[in-house]
């Protein structure tokens, strides 16, 4: 009973460790600002879905046959590290769990959705697209 | 996987003709803006690899880049342009690949298709995959 009990006490303390680590200010901002977006485009808008993230993650889409899903160079696992499917250079995972430094820099998470959706969904990502993609990553 | 990748590479190596070509060493890429935004998807591939001609071309179709979009800001591109042009190498100007240089066919000449369709290397251009220092510009043997 006692020996359990601390490993479950060790294990909280442990486990709210990890929760503060992944968690960054910068990253809070960026979602921040997706989701005022998300309202702005709809007013009915009631947050992010990581369902509705993993969907557009895992594909697959028509747009374009070579990469037919975000999967395809970050993997179907975003806590492994993916490859560019064209170039063969390794990719840090982007699951945050595995890549704290994930989505921290706002200009390059908004030029790679620019580029990486138009690629691989032949559209824009909407605001509130790129949110469910993030909190799908950061659930990971 | 590097061991893996190193034996076939070594038997390669050994059957390339002794003394063929000197070493080369072209250093890293030293201006920040290049090593950023041309090394998000492949290395950043130094500036010596092409010639001046070829360097331009490729900073004029940025939009449709190898079948990917890698536009960059105006401002952004010019300052890369200069930095790749004002360091760049020789060859056929007309060719806008380094791997399909006359240098660089001619360099790997000896490696199997089989090998180059290995699915860590994927591509003549990963060069990362067996020239472990091309980061750092070195791809002579050791
Ligand atoms: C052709 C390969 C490829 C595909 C397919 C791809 N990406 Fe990427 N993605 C990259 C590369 C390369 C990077 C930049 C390297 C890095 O951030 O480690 C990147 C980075 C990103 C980043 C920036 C992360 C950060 O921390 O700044 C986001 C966001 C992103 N991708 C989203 C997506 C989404 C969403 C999809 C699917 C719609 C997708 N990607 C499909 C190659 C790809
Ligand atoms: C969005 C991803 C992306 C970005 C950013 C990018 N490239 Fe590329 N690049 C590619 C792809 C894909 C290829 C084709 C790879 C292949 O077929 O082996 C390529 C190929 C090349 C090649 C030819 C390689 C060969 O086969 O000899 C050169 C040179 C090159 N890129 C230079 C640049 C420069 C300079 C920049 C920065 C201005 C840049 N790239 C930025 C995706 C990118
Ligand atoms: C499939 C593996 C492979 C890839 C990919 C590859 N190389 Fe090589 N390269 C070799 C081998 C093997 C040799 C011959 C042995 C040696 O001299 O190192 C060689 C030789 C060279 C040489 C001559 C070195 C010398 O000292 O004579 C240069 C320069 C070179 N490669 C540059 C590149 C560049 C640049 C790229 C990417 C655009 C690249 N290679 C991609 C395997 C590869």
């Amino acid at each position: 009973m006692r020996p359990g009990l601390l490993l479950l006490l060790g294990l909280l303390v442990l486990s709210q460790g990890a929760r503060a680590a992944a968690q960054d200010p910068r990253r809070d901002g960026i979602l921040a600002d997706y989701a005022a977006a998300a309202r702005a485009d709809d007013p009915a808008f009631a947050g992010f879905s990581a369902e509705r993230g993993r969907a557009i993650y895992l594909g697959p889409h028509q747009a374009n046959a070579d990469f037919p899903a975000c999967a395809t160079c970050h993997t179907d696992d975003p806590r492994r590290t993916g490859q560019h499917a064209k170039t063969g250079r390794p990719i840090e995972p982007m699951a945050v769990s595995a890549n704290p430094a994930r989505f921290t820099d706002a200009a390059a998470v908004e030029k790679r959705f620019g580029r990486d959706c138009r690629s691989i969904l032949g559209r824009v990502c909407t605001a509130r697209d790129k949110g469910d993609v993030l909190t799908f990553l950061i659930s990971q | 996987m590097r061991g893996l990748l190193l034996i076939p590479l070594l038997a390669i190596t050994w059957a390339m003709p002794a003394g063929a070509e000197g070493d080369v060493e072209l250093g890293p890429v030293t201006h920040a803006a290049t090593r950023k935004e041309c090394g998000a998807c492949h290395m950043a591939f130094q500036p010596g690899l092409l010639p001046a001609a070829s360097w331009r071309q490729i900073m004029s179709g940025l939009a449709r880049h190898f079948g990917e979009d890698a536009s960059l800001e105006p401002a952004k591109a010019a300052d890369i342009e200069q930095y790749l042009v004002g360091h760049a190498g020789q060859g056929d100007g007309a060719v806008l690949r380094i791997t399909e240089q006359r240098w660089f066919l001619r360099e790997h000449r000896h490696i199997a298709t089989t090998i180059w369709a290995r699915p860590d290397i994927k591509t003549r251009s990963n060069c990362a995959a067996c020239h472990p220092a091309a980061e750092r510009g070195v791809f002579e043997d050791d």
